[in-house]
């Protein structure tokens, strides 16, 4: 096969991965997209294979190896877990990135490389070796093995300045020098600085940093393109890396805070002062006393918090808003962006309990609709129904849009305590007039709600 | 006599011209799918596993083997487990009509 044709169907393979995002834009089309983008892939790889000269127990081993792992962990994963299994392909994508670089310059023995070549070498192996070390960090954080909380020292931020400058002089370095040791040093110290980097960021905020390192691993791709001079990668990776950035600004407008705050603020997790009860009374309600409210009601929302997932009470949500349903009475879920530990997490977990998708609001959606709403069902969710975002300009999460429950007729929280969310401060929402609060765990609560709503 | 445009500069109109069309596909996808929409444009950065496949043929000694042996199966655990676990996902959004008896 001549380099043109095959060119040419590279091509054909990026306009199907480019087919296949345009309809991810909906859901009615968005699984034939998929299909179409995997279609793209496997036609790259056999275009790659068609008179290749490889080593096929290599290839053959790796790719049996490969499938199995990959397609094990995609059938067993709980929905729960699926951001920790999207930042582990996350890392698993960048190192493959890297190490393709590294296998091209080991490949050098003795040869220059010209600049463009030596530069996205550089580049691609420093990109996925902190994309690769930066997810398993956030795969650890979210599936638990390690605390979620920011991890913190002092002089934190110099230490991780001064890392990031070592890593640009030895990555100029290892330009101009061309020597193995220098280049083995970018790739070391590229894998530390994605763990440094990572563990100061809260579990809260990991949306913000799986859709960044989704960002990385595209651009680690496109840079590995240039390496090899392959449109293919090139495409793909800018897809993957424009993809990831809009999703990484969308979740930092949807904290009201900048990517310089979430990676360097340490934000979250610390028992702030103000976490005391400030507000005073709150007006407390019982699952059948609820189930009242909602059986006469005419529209209900259900703000459902990552607390909702934790507590696997996405299935008896779905059970009790069927009752409702039956009765008549309009039900609709409003999530937050930032609801969950990836962007649409709480999206994918009500689609799992058979909640249909055109009852899933977005922000502005639900707020259209709040002011219509008799009652609305807090479940698991803290700070983002918290009226301090708008009202209070001395709160440390001023300005963050919230899901404006307060517009409804009645608000029903449920919850443990009266503990504060991630952000560490005290919810007024809690202390208002036409709130209620029912002092339970969420999945609990439900079930004896779902009975109740029986003898209504 | 005509100049040549070098590979690199083809390859940075490329990149940026892709980059664009990101832009403009990801904008339009609501927040319900963001997150079929990560792990399937993660999938896709597994396109990685082109170079992995050339690698496996450099040839140059047990290093260069090792490289590139961790290099496939590391790409493919992204791709087919990305574009596995994305399809696993989308196939439970359920469609708006009311069917109740269909799963």
């Amino acid at each position: 096969m001549s380099i043109d044709t095959r060119a040419l169907l590279y091509l054909i393979a990026a306009v199907a991965f480019i087919i296949g995002l345009k309809r991810l834009g909906s859901p009615r089309t968005a699984r034939s997209g998929n299909t179409v983008a995997a279609t793209g892939m496997l036609m790259a790889m056999i275009v790659t294979l068609v008179d290749a000269e490889v080593s096929w127990v290599i290839l053959g081993s790796g790719l049996a190896v490969g499938a199995l792992l990959g397609g094990f962990a995609a059938l067993r994963v709980q929905m729960t877990a699926m951001p920790q299994l999207v930042a582990a392909f996350n890392g698993f994508g960048g190192i493959a990135s890297a190490l393709v670089a590294g296998a091209e310059f080991v490949s050098a023995d003795g040869f220059e490389f010209p600049a463009e070549t030596m530069i996205p070498i550089i580049l691609s192996v420093l990109i996925g070796s902190v994309t690769f070390t930066g997810s398993f960090v956030a795969y650890a954080k979210l599936q638990g093995l390690i605390g979620g909380s920011p991890l913190t020292y002092p002089g934190q931020k110099i230490v991780n300045a001064l890392l990031g400058i070592g890593l640009v002089a030895a990555a100029v370095l290892a330009h101009i020098n061309q020597d193995s040791l220098t280049f083995w040093i970018v790739g070391g110290l590229a894998l530390v600085l994605g763990v440094l980097a990572v563990i100061p960021i809260g579990g809260a905020d990991m949306p913000v940093v799986i859709a960044l390192l989704n960002s990385l691993s595209g651009m680690a791709a496109a840079a590995t393109g240039f390496v090899i001079s392959n449109s293919a990668l090139i495409i793909g990776g800018a897809l993957v890396g424009a993809s990831g950035l809009i999703l990484t600004k969308l979740m930092t407008e949807a904290m009201n805070r900048t990517l310089g705050n979430v990676l360097f603020g340490a934000f979250g997790g610390t028992t702030g002062a103000a976490a005391a009860g400030t507000g005073g009374d709150v007006t407390t309600t019982t699952p059948a006393d609820l189930a009242i409210a909602l059986a006469y009601a005419n529209q209900v929302v259900f703000v459902p918090g990552y607390g909702l997932a934790v507590a696997q009470a996405q299935h008896v949500t779905r059970e009790v808003a069927s009752a409702l349903e039956e009765r008549g009475v309009k039900v609709a879920y409003g999530i937050h962006p930032v609801a969950g530990r990836m962007p649409g997490h709480m999206n994918v977990l009500l689609a799992e309990a058979d909640v249909p998708y055109d009852q899933l609001l977005d922000l502005d959606q639900t707020n259209n609709l709040l002011s219509r709403t008799d009652v609305v069902l807090v479940l698991g969710a803290n700070d983002v129904v918290n009226p301090s975002a708008r009202d209070d300009a001395g709160s440390s999460i001023y300005g963050m849009p919230i899901l404006e429950v307060d517009h409804a007729a009645t608000v029903v929280v449920v919850k443990r305590s009266l503990s504060p969310g991630f952000a560490g401060i005290d919810n007024p929402l809690f202390y208002r007039d036409g709130t209620r609060m029912l002092f339970s765990d969420a999945k609990l609560a439900l079930t004896e709600l779902a009975a109740a709503l029986e003898d209504v | 006599m005509t100049e040549v445009l070098s590979p690199v500069v083809i390859g940075i109109v490329v990149f940026v011209l892709a980059a664009f069309i990101g832009f403009e596909l990801i904008t339009k996808v609501p927040p319900t799918l963001h997150t079929p929409l990560m792990s399937g444009s993660n999938a896709i950065s597994g396109i990685t596993v082109v170079g992995a496949i050339i690698a496996t043929g450099a040839g140059s000694g047990t290093l260069g083997d090792a490289l590139a042996f961790v290099a496939v199966v590391t790409a493919t655990i992204n791709v087919v487990g990305g574009f596995l676990v994305t399809d696993r996902m989308l196939g439970m959004f359920r469609k708006p009509k009311r069917s109740e008896d269909t799963k």
